[in-house]
């Protein structure tokens, strides 16, 4: 018996290998292994994982299920809650949310409850497993705009009660971030994703692509003339920040986003998809998130030597603990206390270097963090082909602009109800990242949740 | 699928399609444009609408070949299909929002440059559909190239051909002919709206700046989802940096910095550019980049 303090051990793709290939990371636990971990868990009667599952999985009820072997049933408990979980397993921040909470945790390891809904959401796919069949159809007619974890939990929970839902997107694949953003390694597309999305589908939800709400069509003539009594709106944080230095428009300066779009939406790593992306030999990522920890992570698997330069000590880069791992073990190097001063150009308009500065922490700031300060005389130079600027991102006016009566705050981020994502327009609702700014995965899922109960009672009493 | 109701060659390497986009042609207007994309592993590629018609439910783009992407979609027939097609995306000209009135009183004068003339034509007819008569100068390399002559006569006020080589029309470039009609023919414009190649456009804005007539530009940058989400599409604009597909295309042509966004066409548009690139993408570029739309 091994020892109940520690997790049983993920096994992964070894290091040397994976970092030359767009292949999974993390290869998950097999049904031995997941047994093993869930006899960890001491079920406990007042469950403190639950409280800190954004969308209130049973997770003591689906892993007593495990432990039995009776993995169907788990995957049932699971999809009360979660339309999505082989994505959740494999990207939500379980160390700070279910995990955080274990009362494992306390003196050894917390139960490894992310790799055990990863086990039972792929057993169940590759068992055939389906979703249970949705309620009889109540005729009324509502709109999700936008694909991602938001829209797709939302419109998931709207058609379990019984709801004609349509999702419209803007891109031509469903999925949103969890399509363009994150990367094969972490979360494969044509297997898990898509898979869940046909999951998701097969609740009655129709998906409308290429639709550009605030554009192809608005919100009130969705709700004027095409019929829909209410909408949603999961629009995610899509515009990218750059940081204003000079040289930022060089030819080889990218945004992630459009470096991850190239890589995951349009697969450009593969020959047989005609877009092309810049296979830097010497590449600085700027930032320390996670999405600069998936551009560097595929920067690399390009083939090139990656930096990630970020302004303040690791202790506090905002990407996940297993993320900055992982990118460590792979051969990622990190210039951290390094701020970009300068792009230098070559007279070809290219890419040539990157002048820093080196920081060190001041006094905390608003943020409670403490400030990096720059540390005069202390400039120096990289030489570099590529920059790729990972700074955050901001929400898209486009739909906010132009829908009637919709309120924004100064940060153009969409102002909802946090229990019902009730905006100041009637019959609309919203979540995500479109209301909050950029977050993780499990938050969008959880506001897309609340969001189906605030537009189950909107409808209920209309 | 989005089906081709019909596919013709208008000359060497320049296309027309109408194709079947229900809402984008509910909802478009003059200066916006589209993303297409041909199949699962195709770009996607933004091209111009050149026209569009409510009733039927269908756009019209045009678009020249210039690399692997764009020869794809010349090889396509009526009846065949892209696979996405995405629209209507920017904003559209500034004029369909001004008062009609105050538009009547103004002569705007309009410069096409080869297969620019395709964005054009809609803005023209959207005015003479609006009871104003616009002046257009079209600007071809030589006669064969010249595109949508009938078509763009129907609805100017003056039409003013000029081929670089003389074969058709007048002798010269386009900017020859604006200061021919406005300091020899005493011509006078408020304002002038000038699409084609980068460099036409780059000059058309220093005549028209000696001129003193404000002047609109539209620009084609290179763009992957054409909503604001990848920031490929940047420019600078006076001072501030503009994303072409959410705040343009259109933008005051005196204020754009043609050096800088010329030198990020280069790299895709130009035979060292390419070259540049193809060492960059290594097995991903695929000859050429397929961002077409009016440049060569």
């Amino acid at each position: 018996m091994a020892d109940v303090l520690k997790k049983v051990p993920v096994r992964e793709q070894d290091p040397k290998v994976r970092a030359t290939n767009f292949d999974e990371v993390c290869l998950g636990y097999n049904k031995e292994e997941a047994m093993e971990e869930a006899q960890r868990c001491i079920g406990c009667k007042n469950a403190k994982c639950m409280q800190g599952c954004p969308v209130s999985i049973n997770i003591p009820g689906f892993i007593s299920h495990v432990k039995e072997g009776n993995i169907e049933e788990a995957y049932k408990v699971i999809s009360e809650s979660s339309s999505l979980p082989a994505i959740c397993g494999r990207v939500c921040p379980q160390e700070s949310q279910c995990e955080g909470k274990c009362i494992r945790g306390i003196k050894g390891e917390a139960i490894s409850i992310g790799k055990l809904e990863r086990f039972v959401a792929d057993w169940a796919r590759e068992n055939g497993i389906k979703p249970p069949a949705p309620a009889e159809k109540n005729g009324h007619k509502v709109a999700v705009i936008g694909s991602g974890p938001a829209g797709l939990t939302c419109a998931g929970d709207l058609a379990k009660l019984g709801y004609d839902v349509t999702i419209f997107e803007a891109l031509h694949k469903a999925g949103g971030v969890l399509v363009y953003g994150i990367p094969e390694f972490r979360l494969p597309k044509d297997d898990v994703v898509e898979k869940e999305v046909e999951n998701v589908k097969s609740l009655g939800v129709k998906i409308e692509t290429n639709v550009v709400i605030g554009k192809s069509t608005t919100v009130d003539a969705l709700m004027e003339e095409e019929g829909f009594e209410a909408v949603f709106i999961g629009s995610g944080a899509g515009l990218p920040m750059f940081m204003g230095i000079p040289g930022e428009n060089a030819n080889g300066v990218f945004s992630a986003n459009e470096f991850l779009t190239r890589n995951n939406l349009m697969k450009a790593f593969r020959e047989d998809y005609d877009t092309p992306i810049a296979r830097g030999k010497k590449v600085a990522v700027v930032g320390g998130g996670n999405v600069a920890m998936d551009a560097a992570r595929t920067a690399l698997r390009l083939g090139g030597e990656v930096h990630i330069v970020y302004r303040r000590s690791e202790a506090e880069l905002p990407a996940r603990v297993e993320e900055v791992h992982h990118a460590k073990e792979e051969g990622i190097i990190f210039d951290l206390l390094t701020n970009p001063k300068e792009i230098l150009v070559d007279e070809n308009g290219w890419v040539k270097g990157m002048r820093c500065i080196r920081m060190e922490l001041g006094e905390p700031d608003a943020s409670g963090r403490r400030r990096p300060v720059e540390i005069p005389g202390s400039e120096f130079e990289l030489e570099l082909d590529t920059v790729i600027m990972s700074l955050g991102t901001s929400p898209n006016p486009l739909i906010s602009s132009t829908t009637i009566g919709l309120d924004t705050n100064k940060r153009k981020c969409i102002i909802a109800e946090e229990e019902t994502g009730k905006t100041s327009k009637e019959g609309v609702y919203a979540g995500g990242d479109a209301v909050t700014g950029a977050a993780t995965v499990i938050l969008a899922m959880g506001a897309g949740k609340a969001a189906a109960k605030g537009i189950h009672e909107f409808l209920s009493n209309k | 699928m989005y089906k081709i109701r019909k596919a013709e060659k208008l000359a060497d390497k320049i296309f027309l399609m109408v194709v079947e986009a229900p809402r984008i042609a509910k909802h478009c207007e003059p200066g916006q444009f589209v993303i297409v994309k041909e199949d699962e592993v195709g770009e996607r590629i933004p091209l111009t609408i050149c026209d569009y018609d409510r009733e039927e439910g269908t756009i019209t783009i045009v678009f020249q070949i210039v690399g692997a992407s764009s020869e794809k979609f010349s090889k396509l027939q009526a009846g065949d299909a892209f696979s996405d097609f995405v629209g209507p995306l920017g904003q559209p000209s500034e004029f369909v929002h001004e008062d009609l009135e105050k538009l009547k009183n103004e002569k705007i004068l309009f410069v096409a440059g080869g297969v620019g003339t395709a964005p054009v034509y809609p803005q023209v007819k959207w005015l003479k559909e609006h009871g104003i008569e616009a002046d257009v100068i079209v600007g071809a390399k030589t006669k064969d190239l010249l595109i949508l002559e009938d078509e763009m006569r129907a609805v100017a006020g003056n039409l003013y051909i000029t081929t670089d080589d003389g074969s058709y029309g007048a002798h010269g470039v386009v900017t020859k002919v604006i200061e021919d009609l406005v300091l020899n023919q005493g011509k006078k414009y408020d304002k002038c709206v000038a699409i084609g190649p980068m460099i036409m456009m780059k000059f058309a804005c220093l005549t028209t700046k000696k001129l003193e007539i404000p002047t609109i530009i539209s620009m084609n940058p290179i763009m992957v989802d054409g909503t604001g989400m990848c920031g490929a599409c940047r420019l600078t604009v006076g001072d501030e940096i503009k994303f072409a597909c959410v705040d343009g295309p259109e933008f005051d042509g005196h204020k754009i910095n043609f050096d800088e966004a010329m030198k990020r066409q280069q790299m895709y548009k130009t035979e060292e550019g390419r070259a540049i690139l193809k060492l960059r993408e290594g097995d991903t570029h695929h000859g050429g980049c397929g961002h077409c739309g009016g440049d060569e």
